[in-house]
């Protein structure tokens, strides 16, 4: 092994690392209540999972909240990226998910039609 | 499938037997059950530190940090952190003071003044991956010195560090590897010394268990310093997981040209077997050690000769700690200076002690050199548990003494300790409360010394076992005042006349004892009292040590 293959090795395995311990760029939330259970929010989660995977997104994680209250309009997303104010998306299906990744994640350009509130 | 959890769990020896596998287990099942087994990673880390609250693990990204876990915990855990992404606040480790704050983990009382540079990949990264290791710039020293440094500047290097053995005796590391780099001879060895013999230690294997690329990357520097192309990793056999995560790892660094032929693509040769003792204390004095790795019996000879000169098979040989190897990576990448920076003036850098006896938090810490034994007891350590009062703290094991509750102040450094008639030792500390008899700790640790002593040479071998005698006598209320003298006049003579560090210090615990807890060994004999009722006085036989023996023979 050359010093430069080191390197390789380190710099990919040093950012799954970093995903894994929660610091990542963009963080990808997925309403998990009961109730957003029932609306479909696991087969959600799943597609974003699928997702991050298939298009090698290296500084996106994908996690989940417990947490009510936040809109009747479930399964809720929330885009959360560093500097720039959350995003909030209702009703979201798999298809939407998968708007959301390649508009908003990868070009940066949120999927308006869902969008159901913009945060701080 | 990309994750959105992950799960490091502690695979430490002592969550291993409060049951982390079955704890494991469950979470596997569990997570299948709720179909969750594709979006959440298990790691299992080496020992996370607080060992007292195992099994532990902490759930990522957010940290929560999971202890005392019971298949019940997991199976909430399981159904409210994992599937809805609800922590759940009360099984994690959360101090009064840290419950505002949130159970992260960085925020506990208990890591808060630690210092983490040996431990900093402990309960973080999965040990048999040779590439997790690599993601925390793992062998990016090695391939620095290979590539960028000649043996002198290593050696400068690590000198003006101040690092020092952190086997026992202090020994500048730095000086260690310029003698055997000047010494003659074109063979020459790196050991590591992985014995840690001493009861109640675990430092040692809790880093070969849980970083061991760290030992291995630190040989391979230190074989390039002084030009050896041959390491062997001591290391008892009664540690089967320290060994069989060594092993991989050596494995595994061969796989990548690590280790082996032609590392880094340089001229440079190194190669790692691993020994294993059979666990006498005396087979971590390095001469012994070197005695028992050539195959002979395990005994010591005077020095000098020093190893770096007339070591293994006669050639120039550093034997080097676990600990002192693991902090090698670490000051060439970030240098020297800032290791100089951590520390006291004498002594730089951390210490990695294991905290047992009669504190609330036991377990593993790492804390920067010059912290108090109070700051490690109290604060770290989390104080006495049910409100019992702090007698001493023995450091050092049964060649070390007591700290009494007066002193406490004392900084930990290798001056400051051995001022006070202890020493920084390897890492041992026991926490001894009212409950505990002085006299009674300092029998135990003689018990030990007469049991491990080789018999090579008498004092240790005749002189230890009279002094266990007499102790046996006070303790059964047997004794007579005239035994104080005679345990500090043999205690003398050991220390000057023994062969080897084992009987020369061995009646460290007595003496230091005898100073400050003098009453308690004169209220055993006139009072025939135990104050900490530990010792029985109504059984009026009392036996030798040699009687001892013969039972069992
Ligand atoms: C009786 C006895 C037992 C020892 N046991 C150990 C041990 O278990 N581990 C260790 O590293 N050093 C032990 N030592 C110290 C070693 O002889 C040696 O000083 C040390 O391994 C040097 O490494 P260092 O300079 O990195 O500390 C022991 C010494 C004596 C006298």
């Amino acid at each position: 092994m050359k010093l430069e293959e080191l390197r390789q090795i380190r710099e990919k395995v040093e950012k799954q690392m970093r995903l894994r311990e929660g610091q990542a760029r963009i963080k990808i939330i997925v309403g998990m209540g009961t109730s957003g259970i029932a609306a479909g929010a696991r087969e959600v989660l799943k597609t974003f999972l699928e997702e991050v995977e298939k298009r090698n997104l290296t500084e996106v994680i994908v996690t989940q909240t417990g947490e009510k209250g936040l809109s009747s309009k479930e399964p809720i997303v929330i885009v959360k990226e560093q500097e720039k104010p959350d995003i909030v998306y209702g009703s979201v299906t798999p298809d939407i998910a998968k708007r959301i990744v390649a508009e908003h994640i990868v070009n940066g350009n949120p999927v308006s039609d869902y969008v159901i509130e913009i945060g701080a | 499938m990309a994750k959105k959890n992950t799960i490091l769990i502690c695979n430490g020896a002592a969550c291993i037997s409060s049951g982390e596998e079955r704890i494991k287990e469950k979470l596997i099942n569990k997570l299948s059950e709720k179909n969750l087994t594709e979006e959440v990673d298990i790691i299992e880390t080496g020992c996370m530190g607080p060992c007292q609250f195992g099994p532990l693990m902490i759930v990522y990204p957010e940290g929560s940090f999971y202890i005392k876990l019971n298949e019940d915990k997991i199976a909430r855990i399981v159904e409210e952190h994992l599937l809805k992404g609800r922590p759940v606040k009360e099984f994690t480790w959360a101090t009064p003071e840290s419950r505002r704050i949130g159970e992260e983990k960085k925020q506990l009382p208990f890591f808060e003044k630690q210092f983490k540079i040996v431990l900093s990949n402990c309960g973080r990264i999965d040990p048999d991956s040779i590439e997790e290791y690599i993601g925390t710039g793992g062998y990016e020293a090695l391939g620095k010195v290979i590539n960028e440094m000649t043996p002198e500047q290593v050696i400068d290097e690590i000198y003006k560090s101040g690092l020092r053995g952190r086997g026992g005796a202090g020994f500048p590391t730095g000086l260690k590897w310029k003698f055997a780099r000047e010494a003659s001879g074109n063979e020459k060895y790196v050991i590591c010394n992985g014995d840690e013999g001493d009861p109640g230690a675990f430092m040692d294997r809790s880093i070969c268990e849980g970083d061991p690329h760290a030992v291995i990357e630190g040989m391979e520097i230190a074989g390039y310093a002084i030009g050896a192309n041959q390491g062997y990793i001591y290391i008892r056999a009664e540690y089967p997981l320290a060994v069989k995560r060594l092993q991989n790892s050596i494995q595994q660094a061969k796989k990548y040209g690590l280790l082996g032929k032609n590392i880094f693509g340089s001229s440079f040769n190194f190669d790692i077997e691993i020994r294993m003792g059979a666990g006498a204390f005396v087979c971590g004095e390095e001469t012994a050690l070197i005695a028992s790795v050539e195959g002979k019996r395990g005994m010591p000879r005077p020095r000098p000769p020093f190893p770096a000169n007339h070591g293994l098979w006669d050639k120039p040989t550093i034997i080097n700690n676990v600990e002192t190897l693991a902090n090698i990576r670490h000051i060439i990448i970030k240098g020297s200076n800032w290791f100089n920076s951590i520390g006291t003036e004498k002594s730089k850098g951390t210490k990695v002690f294991a905290l047992s006896g009669k504190v609330n938090n036991t377990g593993l810490v790492e804390v920067p050199m010059g912290i108090t034994i109070k700051e490690l007891i109290f604060n770290i350590g989390g104080g006495i548990p049910n409100n019992k009062k702090f007698k001493a703290v023995q450091i050092g094991g049964p060649s070390g003494g007591c700290i009494p509750e007066n002193s406490i102040d004392v900084p930990v450094d290798y001056e400051s300790l051995t001022n006070l008639g202890v020493i920084m030792g390897s890492g041992g500390l026991i926490v001894l409360d009212e409950d505990n008899c002085m006299v009674n700790m300092a029998k135990f640790f003689l018990d030990f010394t007469v049991d491990e002593s080789c018999g090579q040479c008498i004092p240790c071998r005749a002189g230890l076992r009279q002094m266990y005698n007499i102790l046996n006598r006070i303790t059964r209320g047997k004794g007579e005042l005239e035994d104080i003298d005679r345990l500090e006049k043999l205690s003398n003579i050991i220390k000057k006349t023994s062969l080897c560090g084992l009987g020369q210090t061995a009646p460290n615990p007595i003496l230091t004892t005898l100073k400050t807890f003098r009453d308690e060994y004169i209220e055993h004999i006139v009072e025939k009292k135990c104050r900490a009722h530990v010792c029985r006085f109504e059984d009026a036989e009392v036996k030798d040590k040699d009687e001892k023996i013969l039972k069992v023979s």
